[in-house]
């Protein structure tokens, strides 16, 4: 018998092919977007009556040229700030019109009245790393976020998620107006429960 | 006779060439799409600190970029290893942060320019100073909205 040949193949179907391709490449890349830590920095315009803070309600964080974290004077591990932080924070300490309700903290009278008043006073030096500046401020928004999670599920139980999800949805242009509305009236109690009150004091040169 | 003409040839059968150019499209048009476009050339190094609290930073028209870190290996002849600013493809002082930012401001549609955020992609290993020294000449500037921009990951990896 002869040798038959192969038949040709049919390349009509290869555009299809092509664009199926396309078209799942297209569905499944997203482009990267940068994130990272939101900060506002204080306005220029000195304050001529500065207010008078009570010691107790100060959480001072210092990090020195050694990279060393030192929280109310005492050398302290990264892996303690954010848990120090939510202690402090979540005190609830003040009593009469002072007193936090929500707080689940020990109520210790030396440490922060209630969340409104405590403030977080962040002081680096100016031979510190970044990278250790960056971690410190992690560490200190997680502690926020972890106690505005915890109010958020227990006000809000019905909407099914935390506060750092709610805020996402928020932000992201893709959610429905009206969702937008209701959440905004949510966060909002939940920011005034937990208001993030971190300030940061101009470093010093290096001693 | 002619009904088994055909069988006599053992060529192969040409592989038909006309799907080539559907490829090449389907390759260029995936590259266009997965490729992020840089509208700086970096002259620095810029590894970027990591962490996991943050917040997405969309809508590229409302940030101005700053970079900040040691010079990259081909220009540290010229410029020494100290980390610099870099702002768009110049490196520069911190006096010129002000100026850059306000001419950045000017350039955006009036609507956006109360809204602009100021990233800060700064290298790991940069020390506070210089950014200290940034974050004031963006006070002066009344350019107050800031990120540090970041990888996404656990503060461990930072060390």
């Amino acid at each position: 018998m002869g040798r038959r040949s192969a038949p040709e193949v049919n390349a009509g179907s290869m555009a299809d092919i092509a664009f199926l391709l396309l078209i799942f490449f297209l569905v499944t890349t997203t482009i990267e977007t940068d994130s990272g830590i939101n900060r506002k920095l204080p306005p220029m315009e000195e304050i001529i009556d500065p207010p008078i803070i009570k010691e107790r309600n100060i959480f001072t964080v210092v990090v020195n040229k050694n990279n060393q974290i030192l929280v109310e004077e005492k050398l302290m591990n990264i892996q303690d700030l954010r848990s120090e932080a939510v202690a402090f924070l979540d005190n609830g300490g003040g009593l009469l019109e002072e007193a936090c309700d929500y707080c689940q903290g020990s109520r210790d009278r030396s440490s922060s009245d209630n969340p409104d008043k405590a403030i977080i006073s962040l002081k680096n030096d100016r031979e510190t790393d970044y990278k250790v500046y960056i971690s410190v401020q992690n560490e200190l928004v997680a502690a926020y976020n972890q106690l505005r999670n915890r109010e958020f599920l227990r006000l809000y139980p019905s909407e099914n998620m935390d506060y750092v999800q709610a805020d996402k949805k928020y932000t992201d242009p893709r959610t429905d107006k009206k969702v937008k509305e209701k959440l905004k009236e949510k966060l909002s109690v939940i920011k005034l429960m937990y208001p993030m009150k971190l300030s940061e004091a101009e470093p010093n040169k290096t001693s | 006779m002619s009904k088994f003409k055909k069988k006599g040839s053992g060529e192969l059968p040409k592989i038909s060439t006309a799907s080539l150019p559907d490829i090449v499209f389907m390759l260029l048009f995936f590259f266009m799409v997965a490729t992020v476009l840089r509208d700086n050339t970096l002259m620095i190094q810029n590894t970027l600190p990591a962490a996991d609290q943050i917040q997405k930073l969309d809508k590229k028209d409302r940030v101005i970029y700053i970079y900040a870190g040691k010079p990259s290996a081909r220009y540290q002849d010229k410029y020494g290893n100290q980390p610099r600013i870099q702002l768009n493809d110049k490196f520069a002082t911190v006096s010129d942060v002000g100026a850059y930012v306000l001419a950045e401001r000017a350039s955006k549609r009036e609507e956006l320019q109360n809204v602009l955020t100021t990233a800060l992609k700064v290298d790991g290993e940069t020390k506070m100073g210089l950014i200290s020294d940034i974050k004031q000449e963006l006070r002066k500037v009344n350019a107050l909205k800031i990120n540090y921009t970041t990888r996404i990951g656990d503060y461990t990896q930072n060390n």
